[in-house]
């Protein structure tokens, strides 16, 4: 029997010595996609799931996905939030179809299987047969099928979710200092703002890769430099966590005013050209420094933003190999006036599928995804700031963290 | 029970709003974008929210726009500064529905779907939805007050620079 069919994707071989080139196979591969599903995903990786405040009162469930599978998160009666997979255990029937909702019991559509908030089988429809015909034997045993459950860690009101024992602990996984930056930002109860969705013709990895490429941010976002966002006055950097795997980008200003509202003036070097209205340019430095942007990586989908006041946390989800969608959860803090929601509505228009300095994100890898088949056995290059994966003082023109993220593909795909 | 009067009335109303969303909707699809804001009074606000966020009563909007200045500032974005693979829109509009003519501004609301060409000549159906609408007489002319776009169509192909 061909092993490749049992084990898809373990004929690869990475075919350089080091991360700094990258084979376009790894985007339009099948069987490297379908190995991703199971060592990575399924693997030792937590994968954002929702948020504590998405489902705060018992029953409150969210439907979402870890990869390709379906995942429900729910608070149980006694207040505990649980992950299951969302299949059942007979026929594999999704158990929850509608997005969010709440609910005393999972009940299976199809054949009324009943589980309760934990996952546990309650009930069989019919399970002692009709007038002692047909029903379940003896050798069935409730206990052996209930939902396959999920093992969570809530971060900071982020639901966190690995199918794998072997996963560490989401502090260690990511580390102290990339920790610290989580602390930084998410300091106060959040609430949602909204949701986006976002459809990307591209395979889920350069998506990734784009989050952690600080090299592009105001090459490709021409809106930075048109707009004159992006100053001399400001600095930022790269950190990576020590595996390589998440990173954190940032840039902040040096100077401000004596007020904690920084009001930029918003004007253009070279050409002329201006915004008539710098509300979404406002700053209300709310989190005690004068970080401007924040973008972090959580290996392998997660990220969280902080641009000015946009707060969000994005997930990413892959669509098969060449599609992948983006599910943006804006976020504010619980206590904000109305005069906060409004700032932060008018910053969100810098971000998300129609943002100023984000909406290119969407097609770029899909110009990637086109190109690389024109062969697929070539590579790209990753060569700024070396081959080394080391984080960055100063600077934030580095592919480092891009070559993190290839080494944690590697060490979970063990290719 | 609405006599003749009414009737006239009501339908001369239509026959404005018709037009209003009709030159509207030209004004996009021919790519004549820096007059898109002039279909807008001075403190106009324009957003594109998705269903979704607005069933739940979510306020983030994918594009807001409030008042004449964030109007402009969307277009010169999209021509001096926004990258994307060029393509354009063709809207359908109907059943236009007065919700409220009592005052001197006037709720309307709409159904609409957008198709997206691309330069390749590829067309996808883009966006649909409803639009609700506060129409608003100025010198003469209807204008928005207020345009909300509600998208059924909540997944965003790739990306939206274009004004819907």
């Amino acid at each position: 029997m061909d092993t490749a069919q049992i084990d898809p994707g373990t004929n690869f071989v990475w075919p350089s010595e080091d991360v700094s080139q990258v084979p376009f196979r790894v985007y339009t591969d099948q069987d490297l996609y379908d190995r991703e599903q199971r060592v990575l995903f399924q693997g030792p990786t937590w994968n954002f799931l929702c948020l504590d405040c998405e489902i705060p009162e018992p029953g409150d469930y969210k439907m979402t996905y870890i990869g390709d599978a379906p995942i429900v998160v729910v608070r149980d009666e006694n207040g505990d939030i649980n992950a299951m997979v969302n299949r059942c255990a007979h026929k594999g029937s999704l158990v929850c179809y509608k997005p969010r909702g709440n609910i005393k019991e999972f009940a299976c559509i199809y054949h009324n299987w009943t589980y309760d908030l934990r996952g546990k089988l309650t009930g069989v429809a019919f399970g002692r047969g009709v007038r002692g015909q047909g029903g379940l034997t003896e050798e069935f045993k409730h206990e052996e099928h209930g939902l396959e459950r999920i093992r969570i860690e809530n971060v900071r009101g982020f639901i966190m979710g690995t199918f794998s024992d072997e996963t560490p602990p989401f502090a260690s996984y990511i580390g102290a200092e990339l920790m610290a930056s989580i602390d930084r930002v998410f300091i106060k109860p959040l609430k949602i703002l909204g949701y986006h969705s976002q459809i990307f013709p591209n395979n889920w990895k350069l998506y990734v890769e784009n989050n952690k490429d600080s090299y592009h941010a105001s090459l490709l976002h021409v809106f930075h430099n048109t707009f004159g966002v992006v100053r001399p006055t400001m600095t930022g950097g790269i950190k990576l966590s020590e595996s390589g795997w998440h990173h954190l980008s940032y840039t902040q200003r040096e100077e401000i005013g004596d007020d904690n509202i920084a009001k930029e003036k918003v004007r253009s070097k070279q050409n002329g050209y201006r915004l008539e209205d710098t509300r979404m340019m406002e700053h209300v430095l709310e989190l005690g420094d004068k970080v401007t942007n924040s973008i972090q990586t959580v290996f392998p989908t997660m990220v969280l933003q902080q641009i000015l006041n946009a707060l969000a946390v994005r997930q990413l989800i892959p669509k098969g190999v060449n599609e992948s969608e983006l599910i943006w959860t804006i976020l504010g803090f619980e206590e904000d006036d109305s005069d906060m929601d409004e700032l932060r509505m008018q910053v969100n228009n810098l971000v998300g599928p129609a943002g100023f300095i984000s909406m290119e994100d969407g097609c770029v890898g899909g110009f990637i995804q086109t190109a690389a088949k024109a062969n697929v056995d070539a590579q790209t290059i990753l060569p700024m700031g070396g081959r080394k994966i080391e984080p960055s003082q100063g600077s934030r023109v580095t592919e480092s963290a891009v070559r993190g993220f290839w080494k944690g593909w590697r060490e979970c795909m063990g290719v | 029970m609405t006599t003749k009067t009414d009737f006239d009335r009501d339908l001369s109303l239509r026959l404005r709003i018709d037009a209003l969303l009709a030159n509207y909707i030209h004004c996009i699809d021919e790519d004549r974008l820096e007059e898109w804001h002039n279909y807008f009074t001075d403190d106009g606000r324009y957003k594109v929210v998705t269903r979704e966020n607005y069933d739940l009563g979510l306020p983030v909007a994918l594009i807001y726009c409030d008042g004449r200045g964030m109007f402009k500032d969307r277009i010169s974005a999209l021509r001096n500064a926004n990258i994307y693979e060029p393509h354009v829109y063709c809207h359908m509009v109907s059943a236009l529905k007065i919700l409220d003519s009592s005052g001197p501004n006037i709720k309307t609301q709409s159904n609409f779907t957008v198709t997206r060409t691309m330069s390749e000549g590829n067309m996808m159906t883009f966006l649909c939805g409803k639009t609700i609408d506060t129409v608003t007489e100025i010198d003469g002319d209807l204008k928005f007050k207020e345009r909300t776009v509600i998208l059924d169509s909540r997944r965003i192909d790739t990306l939206l620079v274009i004004p819907a």
